[in-house]
């Protein structure tokens, strides 16, 4: 259990200084370097910065050192929580991030949890009823998140919404609450704003897990213990959710590592069509404007975020599996 | 492929309920792929979904010729008219027309308002000269597979309406079509090659690079992509031409797909490495480069081709998300996803609803090669169950 425990935290480390050095190569790549942009920013603002002070604000930011220093000032930096100065905003990269990051990771948790809820009763139902009326009907919706890309859902229901409801379904608060301090009223106003986001980020991985699900407890569903059990007599209700239904359970743990990048990943470009106030909008919004320390400390924070959320599923799946519980006692 | 040319090739016909006998000895003696075409053929959806596959790379080939208007040709004066209703008869005959249409701006809401004229029919044409274009890229040509009489189809035909700079949708679809399918291709071969060569190092040396490789894919699993790629593209200098952002937004993508091909491969690579027919041919003295291309590939070739088909659509989606998000193929190059980026705003949406229709095509694309997929992997293994 240890063996797993620290290869997994390894892995994670290492993973971590992966997002880090990519996160390193976006804010690297555009040409120019800060002080570029920063010296476009002021004359586009009146106030010229001359080439002396411009090398002196090179050397400052160590800029003429080679790519490796920076890249090590760099993570000095972040270490410490100064992600840099945002050019575009004019303030720190961490304060424009802001509650930012904390609501993608709502928005994306909610999704996992709705893909949970969803493909669990769904899955055990197609398998236990097969070929039933509602096993083609979650098969067709599979198909549907399937082939959907996310951001494509989220324009159609987006169209429906107005044309059927007259109703603008984008955003993760009321306007009232926008701009609100925390209160529990605007707690609650997130929760109401949260399904639909949620239904749209989850149904791709929820399609995929339905599909897992029937086959694994199909899989089971034939085995000699369950026709035992059967036999002697236990309800069906019982007999399938206390023993099938827990073999088969396993893959739902071990695919949040899979799950977790693909919902953050696809919540970017849903948040474009919804608006919601996540990193999303900002991180395309900076990319756009070259504000290369905003856009990578965002691919960073992402990666992190992923990264964590993913070990935590390893450390469920522990949890759930003895087999990896035990594993190299016997 | 390695068919022997000695082994006895049964006459292909359709099962007839033939003796069981003479069903099996024309099993046991057909070849690997003949089994397998056979099996895949039992597979209805996969069936048609390839055929719909093939429909669409017809669209991809002759893509000059179904458009009939300049996907380039703007005109404010006709911007965001809706899809035009096609009228099959004309007196009880059947001749497909459409009414012309005067265009006015609403004085109230400054929206183009278009009526259509009944008086002014304009026949639909088949196989009239257009504007000029290169067939294959090569064959200078003018041939249109829809025209209209009297009039250019510029001014007249607009089967499912413009967009705001008035340009024909129905054409920029076509176009549209042709990009986003053979950046898939492309993506995919591109990623093909990374996957089968580092997933075939994996499985067939194992060892340290064997773990460092995994490691690798894992890592790269774990990282949410969407985010990585938009940093990358918008990297892309800006006075770069429409050509080379191509070919880096091709690249950038077919950097996704390589795990899981080479997943695939490595996973092969070390089932079949312990068959007997591969220890035989060790002991015949056969060398490594002959027992891998002569005995190893052809017999995981079909999982790689299904493995290939089921990678397409990831690699469609990325371009369209890219494109939609402005950060892929830029103006005036037409994708999907370019053309979707119309569509990106509830107001576009409420006022032009058709500009959504893009997002059709993209979703049966998808769905025919996740089916053709499904239906090669199954295929795959003629010799299971």
């Amino acid at each position: 259990m240890l063996a797993y425990l620290v290869r997994r935290l390894i892995l994670a480390i290492l993973t971590m200084w992966a997002v880090s050095v990519l996160s390193f190569i976006v804010i690297q790549l555009p040409p120019g370097d800060y002080i570029t942009s920063y010296i476009a920013q002021m004359s586009s603002s009146g106030s010229g910065v001359s080439a002396e002070e411009a090398n002196a604000l090179r050397q400052q930011y160590g800029l003429d050192q080679p790519q490796y220093i920076q890249y090590i000032r760099w993570m000095k930096m972040v270490l410490q929580g100064n992600f840099g100065m945002a050019l575009e905003y004019g303030r720190p990269v961490a304060e424009v991030i802001g509650d930012r990051i904390y609501l993608t990771m709502v928005v994306s948790v909610a999704a996992i949890i709705f893909t949970w809820c969803a493909a669990l009763p769904i899955g055990i139902y197609s398998a236990v009823r097969q070929y039933s009326m509602g096993d083609y009907l979650a098969t067709f919706i599979g198909f549907i998140g399937l082939a959907v890309p996310s951001f494509m859902l989220a324009l159609i229901l987006m169209y429906f919404g107005f044309t059927l409801f007259n109703a603008n379904i984008g955003g993760l608060f009321s306007d009232e609450f926008a701009e609100a301090p925390w209160t529990l009223a605007k707690l609650w106003d997130l929760t109401k704003h949260l399904p639909l986001p949620a239904l749209i980020l989850g149904l791709a991985g929820t399609a995929q897990l339905i599909r897992i699900m029937r086959a694994n407890l199909l899989d089971e569903l034939g085995k000699p213990y369950v026709v035992t059990a059967r036999a002697r007599g236990l309800s069906e209700a019982r007999l399938i959710i206390k023993y099938p239904v827990r073999v088969a359970l396993n893959p739902f743990a071990s695919t949040i590592g899979y799950l977790l990048p693909y919902v953050v990943s696809g919540s970017i470009i849903v948040s474009l069509v919804l608006s919601l106030p996540t990193v999303g909008p900002l991180l395309l919004k900076s990319l756009v404007a070259q504000d290369m320390f905003l856009a990578g400390t965002i691919v960073l924070l992402l990666g992190v975020m992923t990264v964590i959320g993913t070990f935590i599923s390893d450390l469920l799946l522990m949890w759930i599996d003895p087999r990896i519980r035990f594993e190299g006692k016997q | 492929m390695t068919e022997p040319a000695a082994r006895p090739v049964p006459p292909v016909e359709e099962e007839t309920a033939a003796a069981s006998t003479a069903a099996e000895e024309r099993i046991s003696v057909a070849t690997q792929w003949q089994l397998m075409w056979w099996r895949f053929r039992k597979h209805r959806v996969a069936m048609v979904s390839t055929v719909v596959v093939l429909l669409f790379y017809l669209v991809v080939i002759f893509a000059d010729l179904l458009a009939y208007a300049d996907p380039l040709a703007s005109e404010a004066q006709r911007s965001l008219l809706p899809p035009q209703r096609i009228h099959w008869y004309d007196r009880g005959r059947f001749a497909p027309h459409v009414y012309g249409l005067t265009g006015v701006r609403d004085p109230m809401t400054f929206k183009r308002v278009y009526t259509p004229d009944p008086n002014k029919k304009i026949p639909i044409r088949f196989l009239v000269r257009g504007f000029e274009y290169r067939l294959f890229g090569l064959i200078p040509m003018s041939l249109h597979l829809l025209g209209v009489e009297g009039t250019t189809p510029e001014e007249s035909l607009f089967l499912l309406g413009t967009d705001e700079q008035g340009r024909d949708l129905w054409s920029r679809l076509m176009y549209g079509t042709q990009t986003s399918l053979i950046i898939g291709l492309v993506g995919v071969s591109l990623s093909l090659i990374l996957g089968v060569f580092l997933g075939g190092i994996s499985g067939l040396y194992g060892g340290v690079l064997d773990t460092i490789i995994q490691r690798l894919i894992e890592i790269l699993r774990s990282i949410p992509t969407i985010p990585l790629w938009m940093g990358l593209a918008a990297a892309l200098p800006n006075d770069w031409t429409v050509i080379q952002v191509y070919f880096a937004i091709t690249i950038i993508i077919s950097l996704i797909g390589w795990t899981e091909l080479a997943r695939v491969v490595r996973g092969r690579f070390l089932s079949l490495r312990q068959e007997d027919f591969v220890m035989a041919a060790e002991l015949s003295g056969c060398g490594q480069m002959r027992i891998i291309f002569t005995h190893l590939v052809p017999s995981f070739l079909s999982h790689i081709i299904a493995a290939t088909t089921l990678a397409i659509p990831a690699m469609i989606i990325s371009e369209t998300s890219l494109s939609f998000l402005g950060l892929g193929l830029r103006p005036p190059a037409i994708s999907w996803g370019v053309l979707l980026q119309q569509a990106q705003n509830i107001q576009a949406l409420a006022i032009s609803p058709w500009l959504l229709i893009p997002s059709i095509p993209v979703i049966i694309i998808i769905l025919a090669f996740n089916f053709m997929g499904d239906g090669l992997r199954d295929a795959a293994d003629p010799y299971g169950h």
